[in-house]
């Protein structure tokens, strides 16, 4: 049996366009050092880091835990750097949690970070590779495609991406480090606003930030009494290939896989009933329904409803992207684990503004590639 | 501690250039071939982990095609470090340790040909003060190297005496991408390439690819008749300013050694991942390497260094000498970064 891990301390900086006030080594360190106060921990009491971001060529730093290395207090101690697409951030979250499941460690600290300020996305994901087809299309590009099959397989009306959208926004302005802070954010507004690829509008986009997400992960042993640990009840992670015969690009199996896998583990049956809130990686806002059937929680053809009766809403039946999600917030390579936080966040009972009354088992979700690498975890207030 | 048993490991040829066989044909025909002698399909594996690095291909999220290469349909348990992918093994062995596996594939790919290898590698450093200046990963090895020589801590004959060596093991590796028989003299009259180093004193530019099967004791018996078992394995880092370190020596090794209590064990062979001749040097001496230890029997990095999996390279070598009956214990050593940066060590034994 894997030795029990937990959440002890979640630290983030202030996500937003350019932040000019500090390199990659002080946005790393500002979420860190955060991180270490929400634990009641010191430098000291770390055994072992886990870095993740992705990809490298956006900053056009090649590997930059050499670099972070001062930064992050390793020098000395084992590093690792996980590289896992746009799931990463919630890949390195359960890499960090193998370290202690392995009975090997006491407290990692797991650090996540893009600072897409001195980046390019559409540059970096739009290089050319030899015999392939040149995207220059970005990530809304490649995936709006799968958005407008969603919308005719399952007869969707227009307006499900405008309300996430709004949703997304709307709890936003409870989060103070969101991105986004977009006051009488409404439908209108998001409809208004230019369109980028049919169907998404600018504001069903996920913005470009600078930021970066630490956390430490304890063993059961070493959880003090001044710490409030969210306890993590299940990880899981599925990949499979961008393109094959018969591959389900709206639904696809390996996210279902995850899912289950983990709900499995949590010893969860019914996960709609279950869990009480999630954190789910929704870049577009049409990715809300779409991951509400993929992950289980809404029949097939009905994650629209839940979305449009307001189910997803903070104060609805199964809230999900209380922070505003990935939606009001996208430093990309800490993305994933900013979900996973913010649902130990919730289990902890330290959302602040935007906590969901009486959360105590909470879903944290990742995916990234071309929507075919999955990452997720449970986590729960109480103890297994 | 579980005991986890390295039970498979395939190399390609180590060549100057591969030509149009891109990255995921050469993970296929090791992938393919280690999991082919061990009779088992990727449906038997648990957990696999890849090592590689975006910036060889010069595509973001380059990796991804690698999963071309596997079984992933049905959708498999996956992971990937931007690493050398001895710290794949390192993920994996740790996914092993805490029971979420019993058995996971490690592969490691890069092929150097394409691009500008030496220019690459200065994107390591610290990206506001140090790789605008654009020091290539071979003139910060030659600064090395010189802080060594003109210290008295190494002579060029040392290491020369490293490449004679080196060549000469490398005739019997079939994979190996440069070896032959050279004297000392021969190779002290060849001209610098980047003063004082020169060029057989670095590892060529190599393309590549390696996988390895490693399974939990009960599962390594089953499968393997010569289980490799990793009894100990640690690794550490050191500041990425390279003005900050004592260039001359490898704390985060001796930490490492301390860790695995090396100093007790009756090490036989080791595989050290030296780029550079004189690197080499540096780990013999942090490990404390008794002259009966049998050095780089495969040649190391220097007859091949296939970037991003010359270090898993090396724990594989390490596996394969294990085979023989005379040899029973067995130290492997993994470096990450400019000048010996990061550093792993894993001992393996054969019970």
């Amino acid at each position: 049996m894997p030795t029990l891990a937990a959440v002890v301390g979640m630290g983030q900086t202030y996500h937003k366009s350019k932040r000019n006030d500090v390199s990659m080594a002080g946005l790393v360190r500002e979420s860190a050092d955060d991180a270490l106060r929400d634990a009641n921990l010191d430098w000291k009491d770390i055994d072992a880091v886990i870095l993740g971001k992705a990809p490298d060529m956006f900053e056009g730093v090649m590997m930059p835990e050499l670099y972070l290395s001062d930064a992050l207090v390793a020098n000395g101690k084992p590093i690792i750097r996980v590289h896992t697409a746009g799931s990463v951030g919630g890949a390195t979250g359960i890499v960090a949690a193998s370290y202690i499941q392995s009975g090997l460690f006491k407290r990692v600290l797991v650090a996540t970070y893009e600072k897409q300020s001195e980046s390019n996305a559409m540059w970096a994901l739009s290089t050319t590779v030899p015999y392939a087809p040149l995207i220059n299309a970005g990530a809304g590009g490649y995936f709006t495609p799968y958005m407008r099959e969603y919308k005719r397989r399952h007869k969707a009306p227009d307006n499900i991406g405008r309300l996430v959208a709004v949703k997304d926004r709307l709890n936003a302005l409870k989060n103070p480090k969101a991105h986004l802070q977009i006051e009488g954010i409404n439908e209108e507004m998001v409809e208004k606003s230019p369109i980028l690829w049919d169907p998404l509008t600018f504001l069903e986009s996920c913005p470009s930030s600078d930021g970066a997400c630490s956390l430490i992960i304890s063993s059961e042993d070493s959880v003090d009494s001044n710490q409030t640990p969210a306890w993590i009840l299940g990880t899981s992670v599925r990949s499979e290939p961008t393109m094959y015969v018969g591959r389900d690009v709206v639904n696809p199996i390996a996210g279902t896989e995850c899912a289950k896998d983990v709900y499995h583990q949590a010893g969860i049956l019914d996960p709609r009933k279950e869990i009480d809130c999630a954190e789910i990686y929704v870049p577009f806002s049409w990715y809300e329904p779409m991951w509400l059937e993929n992950l289980l929680l809404a029949d097939i053809g009905k994650g629209w409803m839940m979305s449009e009766n307001g189910d997803t809403s903070l104060e609805g039946s199964f809230p999900v992207n209380m922070s505003g999600g990935v939606l009001s917030s996208n430093p990309i390579g800490a993305s994933g684990l900013i979900r996973f936080g913010e649902a130990a966040q919730q289990v902890r009972q330290k959302a602040g503004d935007y906590q969901v009354s009486n959360a105590n088992i909470a879903l944290g979700h990742a995916f990234g590639g071309g929507a075919q690498f999955f990452a997720m975890w449970i986590v729960a207030s109480k103890k297994p | 501690m579980r005991k986890v048993g390295i039970i498979g490991y395939e190399q390609t040829p180590m060549l100057r250039d591969a030509g149009a066989q891109n990255e995921v044909e050469l993970i296929m025909s090791v992938v393919h071939k280690v999991l082919k002698n061990l009779s088992i399909t990727q449906s038997d594996i648990d957990f696999t982990c890849s090592g590689s690095c975006d910036y060889l291909q010069g595509v973001s999220f380059a990796f991804v095609d690698g999963l071309n290469a596997i079984s992933a349909v049905p959708p498999i348990k996956e992971s990937h470090v931007e690493m050398d992918a001895a710290w794949a093994l390192y993920e994996s062995w740790l996914k092993i340790q805490s029971g979420q596996a019993e058995i996971a594939l490690i592969y490691g790919f890069g092929k150097s040909s394409p691009g500008e290898i030496r220019e690459i590698l200065s994107l390591q450093l610290d990206p506001y003060y140090i790789a605008p200046l654009w020091p290539d990963s071979v003139s910060l090895a030659a600064l090395q190297a010189r802080l060594l020589l003109d210290q008295g801590i190494i002579s060029e004959k040392e290491m020369a005496v490293v490449v004679q060596d080196s060549r000469s093991k490398a005739i019997d590796n079939t994979n190996s991408q440069l070896s032959g028989d050279f004297t000392i003299e021969e190779l002290l009259q060849e001209p610098y390439f980047v003063s004082p180093l020169k060029k057989h004193d670095c590892s060529p530019i190599t393309d590549g690819a390696a996988a390895m099967v490693i399974a939990s004791e009960e599962k390594a018996k089953e499968l393997y008749e010569y289980p490799a078992y990793i009894t100990g394995i640690d690794h550490r880092i050191e500041t990425g300013q390279i003005g900050a370190r004592d260039l001359t020596k490898s704390p985060s090794v001796e930490i490492s050694a301390a860790a695995l209590k090396l100093a007790s064990k009756n090490i036989q062979v080791a595989e050290l991942h030296a780029p550079f001749s004189h690197q080499q040097l540096i780990l013999t001496e942090a490990l404390k390497l008794s002259d009966n230890v049998l050095i780089n029997k495969s040649g190391g990095a220097l007859a091949g260094n296939i970037v991003m999996t010359a270090g898993l390279d090396r724990i594989g070598s390490i596996f394969q000498q294990l085979k023989s009956n005379e040899v029973h214990c067995g130290l492997a050593h993994a470096t990450s970064g400019p000048c010996l940066q990061q550093n792993m060590l894993v001992l393996l034994e054969d019970n």
